[in-house]
């Protein structure tokens, strides 16, 4: 749905967009040619706008979130170069007859404003900067001064276009339609990208004097052999997070009721990532090294694991050496040092008391610091052999109590907040089938019942 | 990668065949012959009609694209901006003429051998900072780059005069059949150079390079044609324009390529739990997937199977996680009949949570079925995995020859079970082994 606010943005824009391409054929400036003058006009116009089109429906995932990028402005500011402004408005206003289906009434409507607002403002841009004489093919005797009001007039294109979605986004955050999560975090490549792709309105408009609306066609094989990377990248992403999962489920499988509980940690530390506002690349990597936080445990013999009684000095040695079993395994794989960190640390303590290496306050990386706050969380709110579940209230009042001695208060601080706007995934409460042997009676990871070691 | 070593001197001396012997002659001849022309060219006065900005924007143009090489899925390396470079400059039409009070266009006349020298400085000056930082400085896909730009050099450059008077559409076909023999002179290049490399077969070896190359190659392709027939317009100022579509569309290429890269690795070491677990032997998986793959591609499979048999491989014992006692030294080859099918089942299930490695699963699944009297027939892969496996329970990391070959000897004493050609095949990769630094 669209929210009241955004509809009002939108007709806004349309309002915008609607007075400034009419009063263009008034203003002092002499824009020139009026896009529809000449038969030949016409045919241009008519093929960009196709380009347009075709671009705009080849629409591909920058990343696996929901960051999309087409390279359509390449069209339009081919039109900025060919025909001016009015004409790239006209260019950027087919957006409304997307070939993309799933678009709601609004979203075209929107979309059809802005980029031909957009169109206008890198036309009128190029124009100012060009200097005297009217728009067309580029020659090469004015070479410099064309690339440079060509420069700007992608520039203009490229943030016109993204705060205009920015806007809209904002107004719109809570429901479902224009969203664009992870906006943010990807901003950088995707500008990287609009602004590089810009560079084929220009190639386009001096293709078009030898080739003529074969240019556009030509232009579109490495866009769209580019698009096929950038699809195959997306879907590698894909592949490598589900087989990530799968394979943290079978050293999962050792235990039936950790199950589940690296991807739960997983998405706890995500949760507190967003809330601290780390960026993406960290995200990601905080994402897999909760996944993996615990997978040192298969180095632990599993009779220790099991035992009812208190631990020997030895068994108890064996539990705490977890942490740098699991960075064994994961040392190779070429993600962030910082996840490899928060693998090997996420028993450290704040007051200094934790293992392997009884660091204390901010020597412990931050990674570890978030993983050890929705590990803990996560045992407490799970069911174990030799107890219920506590509810989250519980589990949150254990949180705060060991804030500042076993747990960084703002991380805390952070978890806290992020669960009053997402929900928790909570664990299943799981009852082990009869015939299963396997089972823990001792949770390292719960604050609320440390280990019990003999004491010699 | 991470920690990725320095390249050993030795092994490296070891690795220049006669087929690399051969690649880099010819490159050294050419690159020779056209320095020694160009020299005597190099007068401006002699030679009017050269364009020496020209060449020295399209020289940096290419240096920079060999500065930002690509390595792409399956060790291979290339550099798709510095061949667009070269390539555009060997095909170039028509350049503004430059001493001319009137504005014209004047057909382009540098020579082949020009061409040449102006790729081979660039690719040099653009692997200098590679070598000066530690990397390989990528002699072998540097000369195939200058052997695939002089073919079509040597073809296209005696004709502009006829080409750039024609209409374009002419000129376009010309160039779009150039464009593709160059690439395949590149791709039977690296095939070559591959199949010496690694033992594969060289037909297959060029059908993978044909396959995994082409979307890269078709980008190359319509980029050196654009920016050779832009010149007509806008002159050298392409290159400045053309610069930012290239660099997006290697970005994309190389996000792609690190991701997969990073997929492997992470399947490598995960693959390891079932080693720390203690189920198998330290190293296991590594061996197992490594003789499985230098089998499977002296089989003949092509590079897609051999990625899935390497995984299958990497994970065939991550069913042994499911049983509650290690077996006693993680052989498989130990236990019974029923037991291997059942961890071969709990494996398949447990990557087939996946959802995306079906294939993989469908390898490890079938890895404990006897190659022959079974219905159906186990997969070529799955038989591979069960003879290397077995192969390396007996042997292990050692590299005595006694052992490997009493192993071998039970091999082949079970055709039921171990496929005659699959054991065949691995006594051959089993010959050639080294001690493995890992």
């Amino acid at each position: 749905m669209v929210s009241r606010a955004a509809w009002l943005y939108i007709v806004v824009v349309v309002a915008i967009t609607g007075i400034l391409v009419a009063r263009t054929h008034t203003t002092p400036f002499h824009f020139h040619p009026k896009p529809s003058q000449t038969p030949h006009q016409l045919i241009v116009l008519l093929v960009l706008q196709a380009l347009f089109l075709v671009c705009d429906s080849a629409k591909t995932p920058l990343t696996s979130r929901q960051t999309k990028w087409s390279p359509s402005s390449a069209a339009t500011l081919a039109a900025v170069v060919l025909l001016g402004p009015v004409a790239a408005a006209l260019v950027g206003a087919v957006a409304l007859l997307s070939l993309r289906r799933q678009l709601l009434a609004a979203e075209r409507l929107f979309n059809g404003a802005m980029y031909a607002l957009c169109g206008l403002a890198a036309g009128t841009a190029y124009v100012q900067l060009k200097g005297p004489g009217p728009v067309g093919i580029p020659s090469y005797k004015q070479f410099w001064p064309i690339a440079i009001a060509f420069a700007a007039a992608a520039a203009v294109h490229v943030l016109a276009n993204h705060s205009l979605i920015w806007g809209v986004y904002r107004l719109n955050r809570g429901s479902g339609m224009l969203r664009r999560e992870g906006l943010e975090s990807s901003l950088t490549l995707l500008l990287a990208s609009d602004l590089g792709y810009a560079g084929l309105g220009l190639v386009i408009a001096s293709l078009w004097m030898i080739m003529g609306p074969f240019s556009a066609v030509l232009v579109l094989v490495p866009l769209f052999v580019a698009r096929w990377a950038m699809g195959q990248f997306a879907e590698q992403q894909r592949a490598y997070a589900a087989t990530m999962n799968a394979l943290c489920q079978a050293v999962e499988t050792k235990d039936y009721y950790t199950r589940g509980h690296g991807d739960r940690v997983s998405r706890g530390a995500v949760m507190i990532a967003r809330q601290i506002k780390m960026s993406s690349d960290r995200t990601d990597a905080i994402r897999f090294a909760g996944m993996l936080h615990d997978v040192g445990k298969l180095g632990v013999p599993t009779q220790v694991l099991q035992k009812t009684g208190p631990l020997t000095e030895d068994e108890y040695a064996a539990i705490q050496l977890h942490p740098m079993r699991g960075l064994e395994i994961v040392r190779e794989i070429g993600f962030l040092y910082e996840a490899l960190n928060g693998i090997m640390h996420h028993h450290e303590r704040i007051d200094g008391r934790g293992y392997p290496m009884g660091l204390a306050g901010h020597e412990i990386p931050e990674f570890a610091r978030v993983i050890a706050v929705a590990d803990a969380f996560d045992s407490m709110t799970s069911t174990r052999s030799y107890r219920e579940a506590k509810s989250i209230a519980m589990a949150i009042d254990e949180l705060r109590r060991g804030a500042g001695t076993q747990f960084d208060e703002l991380v805390v601080q952070a978890f806290i907040k992020a669960l009053e706007v997402e929900e928790w995934p909570l664990a299943a409460p799981a009852r082990a089938p009869a015939d299963l042997t396997i089972v823990t009676v001792q949770d390292h990871d719960d604050p609320t019942a440390p280990l019990q070691v003999v004491i010699p | 990668m991470a920690g990725s070593q320095p390249p050993d001197r030795l092994a490296y001396l070891q690795a220049i065949d006669s087929g690399r012997l051969l690649l880099m002659a010819a490159a050294a001849t050419l690159v020779t012959a056209a320095f020694a022309v160009t020299a005597v060219e190099v007068r401006p006065s002699a030679h009017p009609t050269i364009d020496w900005t020209a060449a020295l924007a399209f020289g940096g143009f290419i240096a920079f694209g060999e500065l930002l090489r690509l390595a792409l899925p399956g060790g291979r390396e290339s550099a798709p901006i510095a061949m667009v470079g070269a390539m555009s400059y060997a095909l170039l039409l028509e350049l503004p003429a430059r001493h001319s009070a009137k504005p014209h266009f004047e057909i382009t006349h540098q020579s082949a051998l020009l061409v040449i020298a102006v790729a081979a400085v660039g690719m040099i000056v653009g692997a200098l900072p590679h070598i000066a930082a530690g990397r390989p400085a990528g002699v072998t896909s540097i000369c195939a780059r200058i052997v695939a730009v002089a073919c079509v050099a040597f073809i296209f450059r005696p004709l502009v005069s006829d080409v750039a008077t024609k209409p374009w559409e002419l000129a376009f076909s010309i160039m779009a059949l150039l464009v593709c023999f160059g690439w395949l002179v590149d791709a039977l290049v690296g095939a070559l150079i591959r199949a010496d490399d690694v033992g594969a077969k060289f037909s297959v070896a060029m059908l993978d390079e044909i396959r995994l190359q082409w979307p890269l190659g078709l980008a190359v392709g319509a980029s050196v044609i654009i920016t050779a027939f832009s010149t007509k317009t806008i002159g050298i100022g392409i290159l400045a324009v053309f610069i930012g579509p290239l660099l997006v569309t290697q970005i994309a290429f190389r996000r792609y390529a690190g991701i997969r890269a990073t997929y492997l690795q992470t399947v490598r070491s995960l693959a390891r739990v079932t080693e720390v677990a203690g189920y198998v032997e330290a190293g296991h998986s590594r061996r197992v997937s490594r003789l499985a793959v230098s089998v499977g591609r002296g089989l003949g499979m092509p590079e897609p199977d051999l990625l899935a048999l390497e995984y299958a491989a990497l994970m065939h014992d991550i069913g042994q996680l499911s049983l509650r006692d290690p077996i006693p030294g993680g052989a498989t080859v130990l236990v019974s009949a029923a037991d291997q099918d059942r961890i071969a089942e709990l494996g398949a299930d447990v990557i087939s949570v996946a959802g995306v490695l079906d294939h993989v699963a469908e390898l490890v699944r079938c890895q404990s079925w006897p190659a022959i009297g079974h219905d159906p027939a186990p997969p070529l892969g799955s038989m591979i995995i069960r003879a290397a496996n077995a192969f390396d329970d007996m042997v292990g990391g050692s590299i005595d020859r006694d052992k490997s070959a009493a192993a071998l000897e039970r091999l082949r004493l079970d055709p039921t079970e171990y496929s005659a050609g699959v054991v065949e095949a691995l006594a051959e990769v089993a010959g050639r082994r080294v001690p493995s630094r890992l």
